[in-house]
């Protein structure tokens, strides 16, 4: 039996939604027009006034809200409440630049706390369970929210932030930890340090919820199987609150949003055209009820697809599929997309540093794929064979996840150049 | 005999044992053998030198990837048909061995020689 936490939104049938969309997104139109400066003055260049936005169907004459316009506006970027009507903030990490500064009210909260609760009960928490949230606490969005979903739920909330597997460890057997909610990599350390330990008897582990990093589906086999749980995604971005965005169902084919709190458009990257359900573009989402931080039109630069073929669970929500990588990171290698987070993340779970290189090139018209990877202490070994094997390993791997054939080349540790905010990642040799 | 024997992980590119060799000399420790075993992108360099703790410090200190590990030393009668006698004997045995190669370290009669094995032990008792 599916259990849901709000069940009558969750299985609304689709016109229905609908109709709830446009109702919250003609109040949330008003409110940034009258309230948020910064969007006013994006709408007025681009010669929009709110009486040309009269339903949903005019969402697309309004103009795109990206991560250059709120670093633009830092600190108070797109803020439409006063300060005093504000409870709390949360940034994003700023590897690649400023950050970015997301305010809430306790509504804004309130919301988001009930979207984290969607996912935990989706996962099959109740609140008998549990939840042994890891992720970190701060201004980094995943402890506070699932922390929040949880209490939201009801559940014994056990807030340990991430690191020290020790403890995490003890708390997980001593108080019995039903969920756990982390990041994929650090579900896959749990998991190992488990075996190293013999304690996966002591468990009373049953599902776990993980995200804001890239995962594959042969990690959720691994992790699935390391704790013997079932494992669920769960997606968000500062920019439109946190975790819980969209979450994943027992159907585990891909992750529900948040209809009546998020709008979602699959946009052509290049051109901003909105693409058709079903094809692969980049995600757009503005916020429907938010308070002090509305977002209209915010581009994720998340490469993926949305449908809204029924689901076994019941729910109604459009679901989108595992976000690729971002857009601006995608390469094109023989006719195949090729995200550098999907390397990473085979190299993370192959056991080796996320410090790779790649390198694209064209020999005789066709395009090759070299992958530069440093030697760990915790993968030498003095055996050429065994060094050998490990290689083929991840030239598997590599070819299950991109689909193309990658060279792999162990090279010197800290040979890969480590510049101050992101690595150089990528050198496309190609002249084309 | 057993000892430890350091291994270097290599990049296959020019200067690359220079430089091992340079770390462990700016150190004063001295090497008592050196074998190599390659790909076409890197290898394993072994060594065996006088001071282990040392060498590991300033090879980790470098940034080196190293691991060590037991090998056994032979002493083989530095005369035609000597290796020859003592390989029959590890055959003979059934003993694997991984890799060998030879060191620095012999004398006139004697010559010195590296041994990984599957059955160090066994080794070290038909020895």
């Amino acid at each position: 039996m599916e259990n849901y936490y709000s069940k009558e939104i969750e299985t609304m049938p689709v016109e229905q939604i609908r109709e709830l969309q446009n109702e919250k997104f003609l109040k949330q139109m008003q409110h940034v027009w009258n309230d948020c400066p910064d969007y006013r003055a994006k709408m007025e260049k681009a010669g929009i006034s709110i009486d040309d936005i009269k339903s949903l169907d005019d969402i697309g004459k309004l103009p795109f809200i990206t991560k250059d316009d709120l670093r633009e506006h830092y600190p108070y970027a797109m803020l439409a409440k006063p300060l005093s009507e504000c409870v709390r903030i949360h940034s994003t990490s700023g590897t690649t630049g400023k950050r970015v500064i997301a305010y809430y009210t306790q509504h804004d909260i309130d919301l988001w706390d009930e979207c984290c609760a969607r996912a935990l009960v989706a996962a099959g928490a109740t609140k008998e369970d549990v939840v042994q949230v890891s992720y970190g606490f701060g201004l980094f969005t995943g402890g506070a929210g699932l922390n929040g979903g949880s209490h939201k739920l009801g559940s014994l909330t056990l807030p340990m932030s991430s690191g020290n597997t020790d403890r995490q460890l003890q708390f997980m057997i001593d108080l019995g930890a039903t969920v756990i909610c982390c990041t994929p990599s650090y579900a896959a350390y749990l998991a190992e340090s488990i075996k190293e330990r013999g304690v996966r008897d002591q468990l009373k582990l049953k599902a776990g919820i993980f995200g804001a990093e890239a995962w594959s589906e042969e990690m959720r086999r691994d992790i699935e199987a390391g704790l013997g749980i079932k494992a669920f995604d769960i997606y968000g971005l500062t920019e439109i609150s946190g975790p819980g965005v969209s979450y994943e169902c027992s159907e585990q084919t891909g992750m529900h949003i948040n209809e009546d709190h998020f709008y979602a458009e699959i946009i052509d990257p290049d051109t901003g055209e909105v693409l058709p359900e079903g094809s692969e573009g980049e995600l757009v989402f503005t916020s429907l009820d938010k308070e002090a931080f509305p977002v209209i039109r915010y581009r994720t630069k998340d490469i993926c697809v949305l449908t809204r073929k029924a689901c076994s669970c019941g729910r109604t929500f459009i679901k989108m599929v595992k976000p690729r990588g971002r857009s601006d990171d995608m390469l094109i290698i023989k006719g195949v997309n090729v995200f550098p987070s999907q390397i990473e993340a085979v190299l993370l779970e192959q056991g080796y540093q996320a410090n790779y290189q790649l390198i694209v090139d064209r020999v005789n018209n066709s395009d090759t794929l070299d992958v530069n990877v440093e030697m760990t202490p915790e993968k030498f070994t003095d055996n050429l064979g065994e060094i050998a094997d490990m290689e083929k390993k991840l030239v598997g791997a590599l070819k299950a996840m991109l689909g193309i054939f990658a060279k792999v080349h162990l090279v010197a540790p800290k040979s890969i150049t480590r510049s101050e905010g992101k690595a150089v990642r990528v050198i496309d040799k190609r002249k084309i | 005999m057993t000892v430890k024997q350091i291994s270097v992980f290599l990049e296959n590119r020019y200067g690359q044992l220079h430089e091992i060799t340079n770390i462990l000399a700016e150190a004063g420790v001295d090497l008592k053998a050196l074998n190599i075993a390659e790909t076409t992108d890197y290898g394993i360099v072994r060594i065996l030198v006088d001071d282990v703790p040392k060498a590991t410090d300033v090879l980790i200190g470098a940034g080196c990837v190293i691991s060590v590990n037991p090998v056994q030393v032979i002493a083989v009668p530095n005369k035609s048909g000597g290796l020859n006698e003592v390989l029959g004997k590890i055959a003979e045995a059934n003993i694997d061995i991984e890799y060998m190669y030879s060191t620095v370290d012999g004398k006139d009669d004697v010559a010195k020689l590296v041994f990984k094995v599957d059955k160090p032990e066994e080794l070290e008792k038909i020895l």
